[in-house]
């Protein structure tokens, strides 16, 4: 009997939240390590030779300890089927969450914005989001009226841009009011659940975080 | 009968490389369209072209694609450069995240102020001999195969080879520490694909100069 996934990350939503999506979607029960909220602790774990490269997110699941945010992801949608049914509706899911992770990087970086800075980026956000990529996402269900962005089936596709709008709206709420559609296509969210969570970036307490915050950064900063 | 595919990007490396080396090295004669100036970008957003506005774009079976890790998922699935099964394609995906982290190190820095250039560069430096390549080192070793995964070619090697060679630009001996990455160089080199692109006249691409980042800097506002 295959043991839960078990994700090793920060206390926090960051590269490690869409993958917990993900495996909520899939129905897959899943453990925490104990949050990294030390220096310790993260050099304890490169000691061990548990981080490929480094870096978390870590994820041990099927015997492997698989690093690096879409291999892990790919791994999880390819086994649980949500990476569609054949090459061409993999390239079309492939593009789609390539788009929602260049806004979730957005995202993920704003509240490190410097002073200057977080104006300028917060606009620059909500601009991307409202014009380049809701957009796209509105135009596809738009034009071949499914319920779901590809092959007429649940896909990661579909997680993954839920998750990116429900960001989004956190820092603007009126931004779903040009994409109907959109607005329809979060009642997924009622029926996917999203059992694990966790506190957005803004309300974590960061003192908490103590050393890790560098950690934290510098992790971001590379992986970008 | 499916025309070649049609690489819309400027006429340097940045993202497009790596799709042309997998291209390159899995057989495939490509044309390509070059950006060249601003205008030439906002016809391609005005056409509808451009998923997110942005280039790479990859004419390829009837699609255009863009989204770098998109277009070289796609040509290597369809190649048989991706593994056999699922872990197979877990351990490429690894890898190929390693060394693509360690190019955009390397393709970001002359886009960088220039007081953040050195220390980035002895970054890279440092990141490729104690982050990345031990790694792939280590793979090599403890499987003693010729390939990093399955032991068979797939993306994984193409792209070591590239992001090798880049770092080699940065500094030429960079490889003295590996003796496995220096072997896998020299077989994975001597592919009769990958030669042919290492060769002179191929569409393979020249480093960044300044006159080319200025051009990419003027077509992107950056």
């Amino acid at each position: 009997m295959a043991t839960k996934p078990k994700l090793y990350y920060f206390n926090g939503r960051g590269r490690m939240e869409t993958i917990r999506w993900l495996l909520a979607t899939a129905g897959v029960e899943f453990e925490e390590a104990e949050y990294l909220e030390t220096r310790d602790q993260y050099e304890k774990l490169l000691k061990d030779g548990a981080l490929l490269f480094q870096q978390v997110p870590m994820v041990e699941i099927d015997e492997m300890k698989l690093v690096q945010t879409r291999a892990i992801l790919n791994y999880i949608a390819g086994k649980h089927n949500l990476y569609g049914k054949d090459m061409k509706e993999r390239a079309l899911i492939d593009m789609y969450v390539e788009g929602t992770m260049d806004l979730n990087e957005m995202i993920m970086c704003y509240p490190f914005s410097s002073p200057e800075e977080k104006e300028k980026n917060f606009a620059l956000m909500i601009q991307r989001a409202t014009n380049r990529y809701f957009p796209v996402y509105e135009k596809v269900l738009k034009d071949h009226g499914q319920d779901f962005l590809v092959g007429n089936q649940l896909s990661r596709a579909d997680v993954q841009v839920l998750e990116s709008i429900l960001m989004i709206e956190e820092y603007e709420p009126t931004a779903l009011s040009e994409f109907p559609l959109l607005q329809e296509a979060r009642h997924l969210e009622a029926w996917l659940g999203n059992p694990n969570c966790t506190i957005s970036m803004e309300e974590a307490e960061w003192k908490q975080y103590g050393g890790c915050w560098q950690q934290l950064e510098s992790s971001l900063k590379n992986n970008s | 009968m499916a025309g070649k595919p049609k690489l819309h990007y400027t006429k340097g490396r940045g993202k497009m490389e790596s799709i042309r080396w997998l291209l390159a090295a899995a057989g495939v004669e490509f044309e390509e369209e070059f950006v060249e100036a601003k205008e030439d970008l906002e016809k391609l957003r005005k056409d509808g072209a451009l998923l997110f506005q942005q280039v790479p774009m990859v004419e390829i079976d009837g699609m255009k694609m863009v989204q770098t890790r998109a277009i070289l998922s796609y040509i290597a699935g369809k190649h048989n450069l991706y593994g056999k099964d699922l872990r197979e394609r877990a351990l490429i995906d690894m890898y190929v995240e390693g060394t693509t982290d360690l190019m955009g190190m390397i393709m970001a820095l002359p886009f960088q102020p220039p007081e953040a250039k050195e220390k980035n560069f002895a970054l890279i430096i440092e990141r490729a001999t104690t982050r990345y390549f031990p790694v792939y080192e280590k793979v090599l070793k403890d499987h003693g195969q010729q390939f990093l995964v399955g032991n068979q070619f797939s993306w994984a090697d193409v792209h070591l080879l590239e992001a090798i060679l880049m770092a080699e630009e940065c500094k030429p001996d960079i490889l003295s520490p590996f003796p496995q990455l220096q072997a896998f160089k020299g077989r994975i080199s001597n592919i009769p694909t990958i030669k042919k692109f290492l060769q002179p006249g191929s569409q393979r691409k020249p480093p960044a100069d300044d006159k080319f980042i200025a051009q990419v800097k003027k077509i992107f506002n950056i």
